[in-house]
């Protein structure tokens, strides 16, 4: 039977058809294709790769912003600390410098009031004393009136007080 | 769900109303001759017949290449009906090279390179192919093909050259498939698109190519020799010394079973598919032949026959959908297999 004897104008044909065929997209159809989409799987593979990279590195910088934060934060209580206890000396020493500086005013102004109550103290003196003078001259004037001997020291007196001022 | 009763109803009532006409205009013709029936269409010929409308045929005529000391060409409408040409004719019924070309005066095949249904079959079947992966690989070039979703075409059949590329051809051959690849996907799609336009009734389809031992047998031998042109050393050496006891190779009978495997391999590619492929259409004529040979007994029986044969028809068609995808599948697989049994390397081996 010709079902199962083959023909050969057919066989022919096949192989003629079937070589062209093969030729034709093994040169230009699926050696394009299958290379797509193999550098599509690549690409896929390492883009999911670099994602993972990016990833990986994204929590490493949220990692070195937390550290660093934490760094500043530890920095910024340390200056804080520092800045109060810088604060609490320069009080403490304005304190002391203010009140050794009250001090010395203190002891000056003593010092001073010392002089002055010596130099009013003095006047003090000097004008009871020309006080006491003046009422004794008025007093002696008074007595010394009446007798011309006593009137006569007293012009010598005089004298004498005018050549001194003279010198 | 009520839609499919509307359909089924409607198709009831079409099959019988023509069936009825078709029982009028075939009660004084002769009966139907299964053989001729079936084997006309499975089949080779000379002319592409389409349909036969009251007893005329209405056919392609194709053009018959002969090659009898010189070149003849002629169109096969100058040998219908047994008439002779340039001395050759189409041999009778009976004859021993029956619907071949012979030569008028003796009976003898002359050197027959016609164009014939199959090889016009194979010829459109391979344009729409080549055109399909062409129009598909142009996408990749056209196309930045890292950024975009292949669409059209390419999306069609990417996902099916991937699949059989990488289940297929990547398991099977191994870590050298990318030099058998363009074969076997060739190899894969020529049977696909053959096997499926098989299927296709009218005109571009309904030549019966893979269902054609030439056919399968051109497939087979280019297998044979992408297994045996590449085959490895180790191989060769299985197959001329095998790993047996000694007296199995001092007396040849390992190597003569190895040999003998070499070619059964291939030949039962070719028995395989054209075999299944040949079975599918013989089904599904033999279904639609119940609503032909039917006609005799009557409208009633007929009709609900004819209902059954279409239901079956459709159920088989269906599965020749299934075959022509899996018989493409299998003799692929199997290629692949075969290449990567020629590809081993000791190492590798489990056993």
């Amino acid at each position: 039977m010709s079902l199962i004897t083959p023909d050969f104008g057919l066989l022919f044909w096949m192989v003629l058809i079937f070589g062209a065929v093969f030729f034709v997209l093994a040169k230009f159809g699926f050696p394009v294709i299958t290379k797509a989409v193999r550098q599509r799987s690549d690409h896929i593979e390492e883009s999911l790769r670099m994602a993972e990279k990016a990833r990986a590195s994204l929590d490493e910088a949220a990692r070195q912003r937390e550290q660093m934060l934490e760094e500043t934060r530890s920095e910024q209580d340390k200056m804080l600390r520092e800045a109060s206890r810088t604060r609490e000396a320069i009080l403490e020493q304005a304190r002391e410098k203010a009140q050794a500086e009250a001090a010395d005013i203190i002891r000056s102004a003593r010092a001073e009031i010392a002089v002055e109550k010596e130099s009013a103290m003095r006047e003090l003196r000097s004008e009871v004393s020309a006080l006491s003078v003046a009422v004794a001259e008025k007093v002696v004037r008074e007595k010394l009136e009446s007798t011309p001997e006593q009137q006569a020291l007293l012009k010598r007196y005089a004298e004498e007080a005018q050549q001194a001022k003279l010198n | 769900m009520r839609a499919g009763r509307f359909i089924v109803l409607g198709l009831c009532m079409l099959l019988l109303s023509s069936v009825r006409s078709f029982a009028g205009a075939q009660d004084d013709s002769s009966p139907l001759d299964m053989q001729e029936y079936i084997f006309g269409h499975i089949g080779d010929a000379y002319e592409w017949h389409i349909t036969t409308i009251n007893g005329k045929h209405v056919s392609i005529p194709l053009p018959c290449i002969i090659i009898d000391g010189g070149l003849h060409v002629f169109s096969s409408e100058k040998l219908a009906h047994g008439a002779a040409f340039d001395g050759y004719r189409i041999a009778p019924k009976g004859d021993a090279h029956e619907g071949k070309i012979v030569r008028a005066s003796d009976g003898s095949r002359p050197f027959d390179i016609s164009i014939t249904k199959n090889v016009c079959g194979l010829l459109i079947d391979s344009v729409l192919l080549v055109a399909l992966i062409l129009l598909c690989a142009r996408w990749y070039r056209r196309h930045d093909y890292l950024k975009e979703a292949p669409r059209g075409i390419a999306g069609l059949l990417e996902p099916v050259i991937v699949m059989i590329e990488n289940e297929v051809i990547k398991e099977a051959v191994g870590p050298e498939y990318k030099k058998f690849s363009p074969y076997l996907l060739t190899a894969f799609f020529f049977i696909l698109i053959n096997n499926l336009m098989g299927i296709l009734p009218v005109f571009p389809g309904g030549a019966n190519i893979t269902g054609n031992i030439a056919v399968t047998m051109a497939m087979a031998l280019f297998t044979f020799l992408a297994v045996n042109l590449f085959g490895n050393k180790h191989y060769w050496k299985d197959i001329l010394w095998p790993d047996v006891p000694i007296f199995l190779k001092a007396i040849p009978i390992m190597p003569a079973i190895e040999i003998i495997g070499m070619f059964t391999k291939p030949f039962s590619l070719m028995i395989r598919l054209f075999a299944n492929i040949m079975a599918g259409h013989i089904m599904l004529l033999s279904t639609i032949a119940i609503v032909f040979l039917t006609v005799k007994l009557g409208p009633a029986i007929n009709g609900s026959l004819s209902f059954m044969a279409v239901l079956i028809g459709i159920f088989l068609d269906v599965l020749e959908l299934l075959v022509a995808f899996l018989q493409a599948y299998v003799f692929t697989m199997l290629s692949s297999v075969f290449i990567g049994l020629a590809h081993q390397h000791p190492e590798t081996e489990t056993n």
